[in-house]
């Protein structure tokens, strides 16, 4: 299968999780420019974490004009998988493509440490390889970390099981304790923690392996179904 | 030309680390009358001349809508200022 990194101005992760989705799980992945405008022939889509165009106005506000993002928003609706991670979660708000808004932290400091997280919903295409109630360990490094949605929207994420990651020491002021939401169809997950900085246990986790290989399994499960 | 200042504030069930850490500063340097920080945006925006009262309302609605607030967590209001004309 094959990947598709969205670079904007301002990205700042696009090369950990090129060498993730390169040398850890091995699968073909290519760098998008922002500027580009489709996404054919691509199985799934990565938005990195950073600060596109310095988080001016808004984290992602910007960003989320860019001249790719029509096709990114065609490539979500036809149900392929979407994973925005930390500032391409604040693109996924801004563009629509997710629920609620990403403020800045309780604290209003940029928190930078390794977070436990509880998968909250082990059925989902990213989350497929974890446990319902498994803890797992994912860096976080985020100014506005800080998901907020309204009652209403909240009540809609627990009905549809749309929560996927959870943090177990709420270190942000999340709504819910959420660091990862999907959308409805549950193919567009955006979440705050950095699961490519942690493939490797070296770098201090690899539990981050279990996102990119649950999308790849899915991908693969589904040309099964389609040609089978 | 006219001009047109953009005021973009938090809804009340927002949390604003920013404006309350402002609010403890002043606190510490002793204006302990201050009760409350708000902390929002301004935007003045300048525009060519030639469009109707309703058609420019109409344009920095969508323009407010669309990009300078996020209505999950932000109100806005507008004012139009007087022309350079007519001054």
């Amino acid at each position: 299968m094959k990947f598709a990194i969205l670079a904007f101005p301002g990205s700042n992760c696009e090369m950990d999780l090129y060498y993730a989705i390169q040398d850890i799980i091995k699968e073909d992945v290519e760098l998008v420019s922002y500027k580009e405008s489709s996404l054919t022939g691509f199985d799934a889509v990565l938005i990195p974490g950073g600060f596109s165009y310095g988080d001016y106005l808004r984290s992602g506000a910007i960003a989320r004009f860019s001249p790719i993002v029509p096709a990114l928003q065609k490539f979500a609706k036809s149900g392929k998988p979407v994973l925005g991670i930390c500032n391409g979660f604040q693109i996924l708000t801004e563009a629509g493509l997710l629920p609620g808004s990403l403020q800045k932290n309780v604290s209003a400091k940029f928190i930078c440490k390794t977070e436990p997280l509880v998968v909250n919903n082990a059925d989902s295409v990213f989350s497929s390889q974890f446990n319902a109630g498994q803890v797992i360990h994912l860096p976080i490094a985020h100014g506005d970390g800080n998901y907020y949605c309204d009652q209403e929207t909240l009540r809609d994420l627990v009905a549809n099981n749309q929560i996927v990651f959870r943090y177990q020491n709420n270190p942000n002021g999340s709504v819910a304790n959420i660091a990862g939401i999907t959308n409805r169809a549950g193919n567009v997950l955006g979440m705050m923690p950095h699961p490519e900085r942690a493939v490797e246990t070296v770098l201090g986790s690899s539990d981050g392996i279990g996102i990119f290989q649950s999308i790849v399994n899915n991908v693969a499960n589904r040309e099964v179904v389609a040609h089978g | 030309m006219t001009l047109v200042k953009v005021y973009v504030t938090y809804k009340r069930s927002i949390l604003n680390p920013e404006a309350q850490a402002v609010h403890s500063a002043l606190t510490r340097l002793g204006y302990n009358d201050i009760n409350d920080v708000k902390l929002g945006k301004y935007f003045e925006l300048t525009v060519a001349d030639g469009k109707s009262k309703a058609d420019l309302d109409q344009e920095i609605n969508e323009i407010c809508d669309k990009l300078l607030a996020n209505y999950n967590m932000e109100n806005y209001h507008y004012e139009i200022a007087e022309t350079e004309a007519a001054q």
